[in-house]
């Protein structure tokens, strides 16, 4: 009985002093970055890059953390307090909501980095069974009777929204700007979803390991990355006539950087993404990268595409949001009567 | 866990009683209650009551939203009955007979309570998925359980059963034999005896374990999220508009939402409390 009190207090002692010693190494540099879920891997490789480059460049040593999750949840999250010095989300509209609700960065935070804060872009792309059995070849062929589309809620999932807006972009654009034509082309997409999961990478299970559907609306870089894990004997790729550039961007959440005094250190980690070698890393992960040698180089990988952005399709985030995912918007009303 | 029930315990809140430590005891609960629970739920219906009377009306009253509550009530009543019906059953067998592997099965009823619920629906999913092990046996036949409220309700049973069971259990394993025998020597035959001796004695707890399920049910996320389906109107849950408001950085919906649900999910348990009450009272006159 006594060694074993005893044994707690040495236990409790080492538990304090675990904890001092942990503060004290607290003076080393920490930067939280606040990510959405299909980065984990890649930013765990930009990672160690960064840290070898900021060692080399200020000779000090930076412990970076990530956190991943749903892009909206992990914008709640730092809204709620989570502490993140830079947030590397999956669409502008979730900085913004960090921007107006919490008012923890500036308003016009996409104009402090290049590209629109975006060091890496994506695409929105089909991906269908091996050989293409129902000879899939552009969005009109998703509505006809029959094809069944699997895409995630756009409600639930901010990569979704991608999804949906390319969709009403590709209609807005074939129906000659009739906003009626878009909304028919949605709701008979929408008549051929049997399965709308909450988030991204549940329809892409969805629709590889349960062989639910004839096509997944995916972005670029999960289907790729779907035809490397499973093999492309089993899918390929089918890159619609016209779809949107999915940019995910990138910003320094400044009033939580000051308060931790990272504001340099986290804006040299978003600057550096422009890097060629974290360009090339971005390749890797199969998101396209910016700098035209890295792009040119990557050209067999990334096929050819004609995009529009946001601003282009849907006139930018905060139009898109209000008009296409309020209640009431025109996803809700695919599903009223 | 529920284990034994202890009905008569709160009949010593309110007579004064010998043991000590009462005033103790009961701040200690209060506070330990009001931290977990109560404060949270007053956010939610703070959070809530941010909306007004009518938004908050509007919001809960929405196409949508009440096709969710159909399909989260209705969908956690019939798997609270299947519960109650198979839990029975088991607790049953486990209660009253011996055979090799008891304990194990013992064990694996708890399972449900200790596995993520996130890993249950996936495994469910993948096995009744069109191309799953049991999925791919029932799809000829026109029978679609992954993505439709059959699916749901599969996943609300998983979640459900034990509380059936473990609640049972006991009642029955503490049940004098002898009292069978004494019905049987009066003359009375197999149906007779588990309708009249069994039944009555394990009513109750079969009405808590019922009703705890069908909580656990209607309040399940992680497991219906990814056999539902999620199509609106049709396999949306209730939990998963209170996402779904989140997403779009709307507070007050999604408390207000969870407030409804709530305030229906209380009103349902004090039905089955009322109902118990009444049952214990009408057994107590009988005796």
């Amino acid at each position: 009985m006594r060694s074993q009190v005893r044994r707690i207090h040495v236990f409790i002692f080492i538990a304090i002093l675990m904890s001092v010693s942990a503060s004290f190494l607290g003076a080393q540099t920490h930067l939280l970055n606040v990510s959405y879920d299909p980065t984990r891997e890649f930013y765990e490789e930009y990672n160690q890059l960064f840290q070898k480059h900021w060692k080399a460049t200020t000779g000090q040593d930076v412990v970076i953390n990530q956190s991943h999750g749903g892009s909206g949840k992990q914008a709640r999250a730092v809204i709620d307090g989570l502490e993140a010095d830079v947030v590397t989300l999956a669409l502008a509209y979730d900085i913004d909501a960090i921007a107006q609700n919490g008012g923890l960065l500036d308003k016009d935070w996409q104009s402090k980095l290049p590209n629109n804060s975006t060091p890496y872009t994506s695409t929105i792309v089909f991906l269908v069974r091996k050989g293409n059995p129902r000879g899939i070849r552009d969005w009109d062929d998703l509505i006809r009777p029959g094809v069944k589309v699997v895409t995630p809620n756009p409600k639930t999932s901010g990569g979704a929204r991608w999804n949906y807006l390319a969709a009403w972009g590709y209609a807005l654009r074939t129906s000659g700007n009739n906003e009626q034509g878009a909304r028919d082309y949605m709701k008979k997409l929408f008549a051929n979803v049997p399965v709308l999961d909450s988030g991204a990478r549940g329809s892409t299970t969805t629709f590889v390991q349960r062989g639910v559907g004839d096509v997944l609306i995916a972005w670029e870089n999960e289907a790729l990355l779907a035809l490397k894990e499973f093999g492309p004997d089993r899918f390929e790729i089918v890159v619609p006539s016209a779809t949107i550039l999915a940019e995910p961007p990138v910003a320094v959440v400044d009033k939580v950087a000051q308060r931790h005094g990272t504001e340099k250190v986290a804006r040299a980690y978003l600057e550096y993404l422009y890097s060629p070698e974290a360009q090339e890393l971005a390749a890797k992960y199969y998101y396209r990268p910016r700098l035209k040698p890295v792009a040119d180089k990557y050209a067999s990988v990334f096929p050819k595409v004609n995009t529009f952005t946001v601003v282009e399709g849907c006139g930018g985030w905060q139009n898109a949001q209000a008009k296409h995912f309020t209640d009431g918007g025109t996803f809700d009303q695919i599903y009223e009567k | 866990m529920p284990t034994k029930k202890a009905n008569k315990s709160w009949s010593l809140v309110t007579r004064s009683s010998p043991l000590p430590g009462f005033r103790l005891s009961i701040g200690f609960t209060m506070t330990y209650l009001a931290v977990i629970v109560l404060i949270p739920l007053a956010a939610i219906i703070q959070h809530g009551a941010r909306l007004g009377f009518g938004a908050f009306l509007h919001t809960v009253t929405a196409p949508r939203v009440l096709a969710s509550y159909r399909v989260t009530l209705g969908c956690a009543a019939v798997a609270a009955l299947l519960s109650a019906l198979f839990g029975m059953l088991l607790a049953w067998v486990l209660a009253r007979y011996s055979f090799p592997g008891k304990r194990i099965v013992d064990a694996i009823v708890d399972l449900p309570f200790a596995l993520p619920t996130a890993v249950a629906g996936i495994s469910l999913t993948a096995l009744y998925a069109e191309n799953g092990w049991i999925g791919r046996f029932l799809e000829p036949h026109g029978i679609h359980v992954a993505f439709t409220p059959i699916g749901i309700v599969m996943a609300m049973s998983f979640v459900g059963f034990p509380f059936v069971v473990r609640s049972v259990q006991p009642v029955l394993e503490d049940l004098d034999p002898a009292m069978e025998e004494a019905a049987a020597s009066l003359g009375a035959n197999v149906w007779q005896r588990f309708l009249r001796v069994i039944v009555p004695v394990a009513f109750p707890a079969l009405l808590t374990g019922t009703a705890l399920a069908f909580a656990r049910a209607a309040g399940e996320y992680g497991s219906v999220i990814f056999i539902a389906g999620n199509m609106p109107m049709k396999t949306e849950i209730t939990a998963l508009l209170i996402v779904t408001k989140l997403e779009e950085y709307d507070y007050s919906g999604a408390a207000a939402i969870a407030g409804a649900m709530l305030a229906l999910s209380f009103t349902i348990m004090l039905a089955v409390n009322l109902l118990h009450w009444w049952v214990q009272r009408r057994e107590g006159k009988r005796v």
